[in-house]
């Protein structure tokens, strides 16, 4: 399988099948050529070093949308033990673009929520590329609403570039069952812990995306619109998204430093695909520890301090 | 309108040649063309009826402190949070600055913010009145505007009166990022809240009422009202027709269409709005069960926050 290249890569990439080309020469014949070669890993391991080390808004989006990258089916298989998976909102279908299931993380019971991609095209058909419709929101809080009947604590995975926006999911209310998973969220009484895993494409990410405790993936990102889409209105032009990324405020440390994150998981060197395993090893420690120090709150303090957070974000000026 | 009602406004009608009070989005003039039945109009008589066409019923835009006039109990609104404005906190500048756009917002639209916040009487009910108002950067939700909102809903529970929203916005605001966000969280939390305080909370969507404001607090009511032809809906129409490949059938995402889906509870001409939701107010806020307050707000504090 060809290797997925992403945009910014490719001068790493030319560099990498130059070199792949140049080992496969017979280095006996050429003496030259060992001299060549490693002066060539050095100038790829800088190149490495710069290109990977500070990533713009812009790359990072093209990073939280690898192919590879660990999906929400990823760290549910990997991280949690003895899953059950739920099916089904009880109204009108079971949306397989959100994932609810019971699942064990690190000895303690929780309830997963998450937004699932596919990993192959037949699957992301299946799961519409991991943009719920209403179906699918409602299918989410019923699972709220059960973790909260029986003392489950949650843990949402985020990844979708947003609700789908089609004709059926209009007339079925995507607007109010976003609203009704917002305001259950704010109120809901067990510990929510939400962790960025890739995209976070606004009121469809939100709609299991904020709690006690939210934990942003290095190259995940969080927005009020999409990049593509904010370049469309502002510059009449999606093309023009590389431009309207970086004001946006939705990389990790743009909600870190806005005080709507609370943690950055580093990711391995080029992106979570490069080693996923690294990536599970971290996001279950910090999620077992959050909910580790959160299960110890009563859940008054713990609701409180949810709705003293949420009151606490904004900027505004008053007089 | 009740006729006596209707003698008190003729008396007040305004024969002159020049627009005194020029209301709204209309153009200044004696004469007005309906956009919908192409009659032409006396701006006089279309100001008497609440900019409401008498032969096609079309309802002409029209600002938010004309809209409060409308609804409200006369001189009973008393306007909160009016010094709570807008700031350019990720100092956004892509085609043009946040800036330049308020700047511009509040010399169009005359207001500081994109909604308008009070105390009021609506058929003799306490309540506290929101009213947004489409010239301030189309009625976008920032931290201001959310906040205001999260605001008017506390003061209800402090006070005990109920909430009326009427809402007019393209969504968040996307000048202020993941800012603009969050307050459809807030703004949610804080009519969950209110909601376990069993006050009751009435919403009008008006034209239009979209985005992440429909996502968030104008879509939580008890009561949900629509004004006729108003567009409402979650994403944009050219993004749907995008990504269905399809053009929208007509009057899809109307007030009537959703009326008809069953997402509100009736289409209300302006007419009769303040009216109906006097009915409605006299319904929800004069509990008759005598414990309907006792299991409030179990696990949420019951005092709103420290602002």
């Amino acid at each position: 399988m060809a290797r997925f290249v992403m945009e910014f890569e490719r001068p790493l990439v030319e560099l990498e099948e130059k070199l792949a080309e140049l080992k496969r020469l017979d280095i006996a014949a050429t003496p030259d050529l060992a001299d060549e070669i490693a002066g060539l890993e050095t100038e790829i391991e800088k190149l490495r070093e710069t290109l990977y080390s500070a990533l713009s808004p812009w790359e990072k989006v093209q990073v939280s949308r690898h192919p590879g990258r660990p999906k929400t089916q990823d760290y549910v298989e990997t991280l949690f033990e003895d899953v059950v998976e739920l099916h089904g909102d009880r109204s009108f279908g079971d949306d397989e673009a959100i994932m609810t299931a019971l699942a064990t993380l690190d000895g303690r019971r929780c309830m997963v929520i998450g937004h699932r991609k596919g990993k192959n095209t037949k699957e992301n058909i299946k799961r519409n590329f991991g943009s719920p419709h209403p179906e699918g929101f409602r299918k989410a809080r019923r699972a709220m609403k059960l973790a909260e009947k029986f003392g489950l604590p949650i843990v949402t995975l985020i990844d979708t570039q947003g609700a789908f926006p089609g004709l059926e999911a209009e007339q079925r209310g995507q607007a109010w069952a976003i609203a009704e998973n917002l305001a259950t969220l704010a109120a809901l009484r067990t510990p929510i812990v939400v962790v960025g895993i890739g995209e976070g494409g606004s009121g469809g990410a939100l709609a299991i995306g904020f709690g006690d405790h939210l934990i942003m993936l290095e190259n995940a990102y969080y927005s009020v619109i999409t990049p593509e889409a904010c370049a469309s209105i502002i510059f009449k032009d999606a093309t023009r998204a590389p431009e309207a990324a970086p004001c946006l405020a939705m990389t990790a440390d743009d909600l870190l430093r806005l005080g709507i994150a609370d943690e950055i998981v580093p990711e391995p060197r080029g992106g979570a695909h490069r080693e996923p395993a690294t990536v599970f090893a971290s996001v279950a420690r910090v999620v077992s520890e959050a909910l580790r120090q959160l299960t110890e709150m009563p859940l008054d303090e713990l609701v409180e301090e949810r709705y003293r957070r949420l009151g606490a974000i904004g900027v505004y000026n008053e007089q | 309108m009740p006729i006596y009602d209707w003698f008190k406004a003729r008396e007040g009608r305004n024969y002159t040649t020049t627009s005194a009070s020029a209301p709204g989005e209309l153009p200044d003039g004696v004469w007005v063309k309906c956009p919908s039945c192409k009659h032409t109009l006396y701006k006089g008589d279309l100001d008497r009826v609440g900019d409401v066409c008498p032969h096609c019923g079309h309802h002409f835009d029209i600002d938010a402190p004309r809209r409060i006039a409308l609804l409200v109990d006369e001189g009973t609104f008393e306007e909160t949070e009016a010094g709570l404005t807008s700031v350019d906190p990720l100092r956004f500048n892509a085609a043009k600055p946040y800036t330049e756009s308020l700047a511009k917002a509040r010399e169009a639209s005359g207001l500081p913010e994109g909604i308008i916040t009070g105390r009021a009487l609506i058929c003799g009910h306490p309540v506290v009145l929101g009213v947004m108002d489409f010239r301030f950067i189309a009625g976008s939700m920032g931290s201001a505007l959310g906040e205001k909102v999260a605001r008017a809903f506390r003061l209800a529970g402090h006070e005990r009166r109920a909430v009326v929203i009427l809402t007019r916005s393209g969504g968040a605001r996307m000048q202020e990022g993941m800012l603009s966000l969050m307050q459809m969280a807030k703004t949610a939390a804080e009519a969950e809240r209110l909601a376990r305080a069993r006050l009751p909370y009435i919403s009008v969507l008006a034209n239009p009422t979209m985005g992440g404001v429909t996502a968030s607090f104008a879509t939580l009511a008890d009561v949900i009202f629509a004004e006729p032809g108003a567009l409402i809906g979650f994403a944009g129409q050219r993004v749907i027709e995008q990504t269905i490949r399809q053009s929208l059938p007509k009057n899809f995402r109307s007030a009537e269409y959703f009326e008809e889906c069953g997402m509100v509870d009736a289409v209300v001409p302006r007419s009769e709005l303040r009216e109906r939701i006097g009915v409605v107010l006299d319904y929800l806020a004069g509990s008759s069960v005598a414990d309907a307050t006792e299991s409030v707000a179990r696990g949420i504090a019951a005092e709103g926050g420290d602002r």
